[in-house]
């Protein structure tokens, strides 16, 4: 090496960029389509609790939801496509789709998506930026302006002395025409939880509310199912470290303590636990509404009050409410919160306050 | 949680919060044996390898030297003596481009070699009966030496064991983790060399008056285990254990790895000394073995170049100085995917612009990537709060609420979510769906808020300068009144007995003059309190220059790559 001649190259120039030069897979559309994997159990078990329905509403908002985000992101001069990739505003979508009642009116259903696009996600900045969840919003908009169509809902399917198939479904959604020879009672049917809860409130007693339906393992016959689904779409979640077990924890061990501690004070006035956690939204709720990572708290600590405290909010509003489910007002009203909780549940740093701590 | 370890026990080890398992691309390197370099065409030594101050030349253009001759003296209390690594000549003193990530460049000693090697006649004589010495004896030869922490930040080792002045030392660990994905010098050191770093650890725990070493070292690398254990019974080291830990980066940080072995945590900001711990890298420890015992310098270092952006990847032994070129091409040149030249390991090391720089005391890898292995991020789009960032950091920060403050320029904040406890191991960056470069948030906010500590200090500085020259204005102004008073005063005195001073005005004047002195002291007085002991201003600076090193772009000395 010694005696050869002097070569001056010039250096070889690279690219640079600053740590960490690894990076990790997982993207937020990658998170949004995990969700979105999530949510088929689910929404295949209300397919097949209320048929057509379901499918036009998830239809109906999805598109809505593309529309209105895409007008949105246009006059804020924002990048389109590459915004919608990120599949939030889908999620957004199917969420409230799946809260919506199979044959709500479609223009109510184009209403809320929007609104939930619009004022509670972009108006606030975009992802990332809004306070509450966009679905939540839309829900609980519809409910108060339209309480009566919000309320309105078939019953599953096994349940249904008068069904409606798809055409009719179609029908009814698109011209709030029925099929001839049916009325309005007819097919409605109140939702077990309004059951139980106007059942209640006309002091009868939980084997009556009970005896008067035909019940499943838990819940109504049907309602428990799409809580199965969401619950095991759920556990993927957690499998797939997208979510973590702090708040769908804290929200249904809450719920099943207090309804626990009601049940054995007087059996007679409340319903067992396991109804409450198999009835309405509480699985889509715990799993799915609640930890929506944006508007949810953020710390460990936090989760586990933000969960605990929507729990409680579902059983009061359920019990002594004037609504039948209560999933959408308790998490907006723990949204709130968060930033409080947030800032007072902060973990301990590494190397802090180590007398505090038994290590 | 308990692990089997070596000698067949079940040891309880602790856990860290957080941390990422990566994968490690460590076979790339460690299943060729340590490859020698011949000596190269030149050599280029930089003044300043170490953290502290740049040390002072003792040689010119021209001048023959030896190797293991002194070219340059520690100057200052941190800094380090720089030794000719073989015989040549000087070729010039002078500004060269240095391994840093903006290339910039800085003092060095250039040496052509001659190819003979001839060592120095005045190399000092080997210390086998260490253990009879002084203890400042022997810190005295690492001083000579020139030994750094070889684990990346290069901090001169003596000053380092010197720093505990208040509280004993009864635990060395050595470092042997090795965390960051690619680089296996470590690995390839124990496995090669154990006497010297077994050897070295007995200095290091004589030195320090230490009663026990732990040695920590990742699962991943039995054969090293077992290498060092062979010896440690072979001996029967008894004060020496290896410690097998679970592989999880960033185990290698030094409070991380403290952590792990002993579940004790390194206060906030705070240094392992305060615990009575001391950590030093397993090559470190060897190169203070080989000071000692073979009375040799630091002047060549095990360096893993790799990374499919070269041909053959391996250890290789360098003479510090040795050009990248040289050292690349030692490694089969680059492959046609070369794409960037990663000075540490790909998590915490930083790009060079180019390859015109030469490896220093603390270079562990030179990490050639292919675009394939460190891609070129996404743009990044909105924190979408999922908490990724939060769950894997081992200082168990908020990432994200970090990152907002940051933004936001809520220096206040950014502390009061103590910024400063970040050891930018770039795991929330890693796993962040956003792709957000958090960590140069992070880096960047910390320099703002450092360069706002200094001018603070020198604005408080001025200031004290400001009064201070006031209040000696004002003496002086006082003793020219006074003169001119006294000069006066002849002529008034008689009256004065006279009675014609007014009782009244001299009472006032005496009181304008308490005023004054008053005024004097106090503008002192804030100066009065800077003159802290010096045990508490060594332990000020100790702390300032730990934190320096923590923040220093350059790998963290301890988190062993
Ligand atoms: S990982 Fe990224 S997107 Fe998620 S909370 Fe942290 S900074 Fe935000
Ligand atoms: S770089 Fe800092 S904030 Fe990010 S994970 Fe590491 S220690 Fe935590």
């Amino acid at each position: 090496m010694q005696n050869q001649p002097m070569k001056t190259l010039p250096p070889k120039t690279f690219s640079t960029a600053t740590s960490p030069h690894l990076l990790g897979f997982k993207n937020t559309s990658w998170i949004m389509r995990q969700v979105l994997l999530a949510l088929i159990p689910g929404g295949m078990a209300m397919l097949y609790l209320f048929g057509g329905g379901v499918l036009i509403n998830l239809i109906l908002a999805i598109s809505a939801a593309i529309a209105a985000e895409s007008l949105v992101l246009y006059l804020r001069s924002k990048p389109i496509i590459a915004t919608l990739s990120d599949l939030s505003a889908i999620v957004t979508a199917i969420l409230l789709a799946l809260a919506l009642p199979p044959t709500l009116p479609w223009w109510l259903t184009i209403i809320g998506v929007s609104f939930a696009i619009i004022i509670a996600k972009q108006l606030y900045g975009g992802l990332g930026y809004n306070l509450f969840n966009p679905a939540m919003v839309g829900y609980a908009f519809l409910l108060i302006s339209y309480p009566a169509e919000m309320t309105f809902w078939i019953p599953p399917w096994m349940l249904n002395s008068h069904p409606i198939d798809i055409a009719g479904t179609f029908k009814l959604t698109f011209t709030g025409v029925l099929p001839t020879g049916l009325d309005i009672d007819a097919i409605s049917a109140a939702t077990p939880l309004e059951n139980m809860h106007n059942g209640l409130s006309m002091r009868n007693m939980v084997e009556e509310i009970r005896d008067g339906r035909a019940w499943g393992l838990f819940g109504e016959q049907g309602w428990e199912w799409p809580n199965f689904a969401y619950a095991g779409g759920g556990i993927w979640l957690l499998y797939q470290r997208i979510i973590t077990w702090h708040i769908p924890v804290s929200i249904l061990g809450t719920m099943f303590l207090v309804c626990g501690i009601f049940y054995l004070l007087d059996p007679q006035v409340s319903p067992l636990p396991t109804f409450h956690l198999f009835s309405g939204a509480t699985m889509l709720g715990a799993f799915f509404i609640a930890t929506d990572p944006v508007t949810a708290s953020t710390t460990p600590r936090g989760q586990l009050i933000y969960g605990s405290s929507i729990g409680l909010l579902i059983f009061i509003i359920r019990t002594w409410g004037g609504y039948p489910d209560a999933v959408a007002f308790s998490v907006l009203l723990l949204n709130t919160a968060v930033p409080l909780i947030d800032r007072y549940t902060q973990p301990r740093v590494f190397g802090t306050h180590i007398l505090d701590d038994d290590i | 949680m308990y692990i089997s370890q070596p000698d067949g026990s079940q040891r309880r080890l602790w856990n860290f919060h957080g941390g990422l398992r990566l994968s490690e691309h460590k076979e790339l390197s460690s299943t060729k044996p340590v490859s020698k370099l011949p000596i190269p065409e030149r050599l280029i030594l930089p003044l300043q390898q170490h953290i502290g101050t740049p040390s002072q030349p003792l040689v010119q253009a021209g001048e023959r030297v030896y190797a293991g001759q002194t070219l340059a003296n520690p100057q200052g209390d941190v800094s380090a003596t720089l030794h000719a690594p073989t015989s040549g000549t000087i070729l010039a003193v002078t500004e060269h481009a240095i391994l840093h990530p903006s290339g910039l460049t800085a003092p060095c000693i250039i040496l052509k070699p001659d190819g003979c090697h001839t060592w120095s006649p005045n190399l000092p004589p080997p210390i086998t009966d260490f253990h009879t010495h002084d203890p400042n004896v022997i810190l005295a030869r690492i001083k000579w030496a020139g030994v750094v922490g070889l684990g990346g930040a290069a901090f001169p080792s003596n000053v380092k064991l010197q720093t505990n002045t208040h509280t004993k030392i009864h635990t060395l660990i050595l470092n042997g983790v090795e965390c960051e994905p690619y680089i296996t010098c470590d690995d390839a050191l124990m496995r090669t060399y154990p006497n010297r770093i077994l050897q070295g650890a007995q200095i290091l725990l004589h030195i320090l008056g230490a009663n026990h070493c732990l040695i920590g070292i990742e699962d991943n690398k039995p054969q090293a285990i077992a290498a060092l254990y062979n010896v440690i019974q072979q001996y029967q080291l008894s004060q020496i254990q290896i410690v097998k830990i679970p592989t999880i980066y960033p185990s290698g940080g030094e409070k991380q790895l403290i952590k792990i072995l002993t579940g004790l945590e390194v206060p906030s900001q705070g240094l392992p000394s305060m615990l009575g711990i001391m950590c030093h890298n397993v090559g470190t420890a060897a190169a203070i073995a080989d000071a000692v015992v073979l009375g040799l310098p630091l002047i060549s270092r095990i360096t893993t170049v790799t990374g499919r952006g070269v041909n053959n990847p391996h250890n290789v032994e360098l003479l510090i100085g040795t050009p990248i070129t040289t050292a690349i091409t030692h490694a089969g040149g680059y492959t046609d995917s070369a794409h960037r030249l990663i000075v540490g390991g790909p998590m915490m090391g930083f790009t060079a612009p180019d390859d015109s720089a030469p490896i220093t005391k603390g270079t562990n890898c030179l990490l050639v990537t292919s675009p394939q292995e460190t891609p070129n991020p996404p743009p990044a789009s909105p924190c979408i709060r999922c908490g990724q960032c939060a769950q894997v950091c081992p200082a168990n920060l908020l990432p994200q609420q970090l990152y907002w403050y940051c933004r936001s320029q809520n220096l206040q904040q950014v502390q009061a979510h103590n910024l400063f406890d970040c050891i930018e191991c770039g795991c929330c960056s890693y796993v962040c769906p956003a792709s957000i470069p958090l960590v140069q948030y992070y880096r960047a906010t910390k320099s703002i808020l450092r360069e706002q500590t200094v001018a603070k200090r020198k604005a408080e500085q001025a200031r004290l300068r400001h009064t201070a020259r006031q209040s000696r204005m004002q003496r002086l102004e006082q003793e020219r009144q006074q003169r001119l008073q006294q000069r006066k005063l002849p002529q008034t005195l008689p009256n004065a007995t006279n009675g014609q001073v007014d009782p009244k005005q001299a009472a006032i004047a005496a009181a304008m003059h308490r005023v004054a002195a008053k005024k004097q002291q106090h503008a002192i007085q804030p100066r009065n309190t800077d003159n802290l002991s010096p045990n508490q201003q060594q332990q000020i600076q100790a702390a300032q220059i730990r934190r320096h090193q923590l923040n220093a772009e350059s790998t963290h000395e301890d988190v062993t790559p």
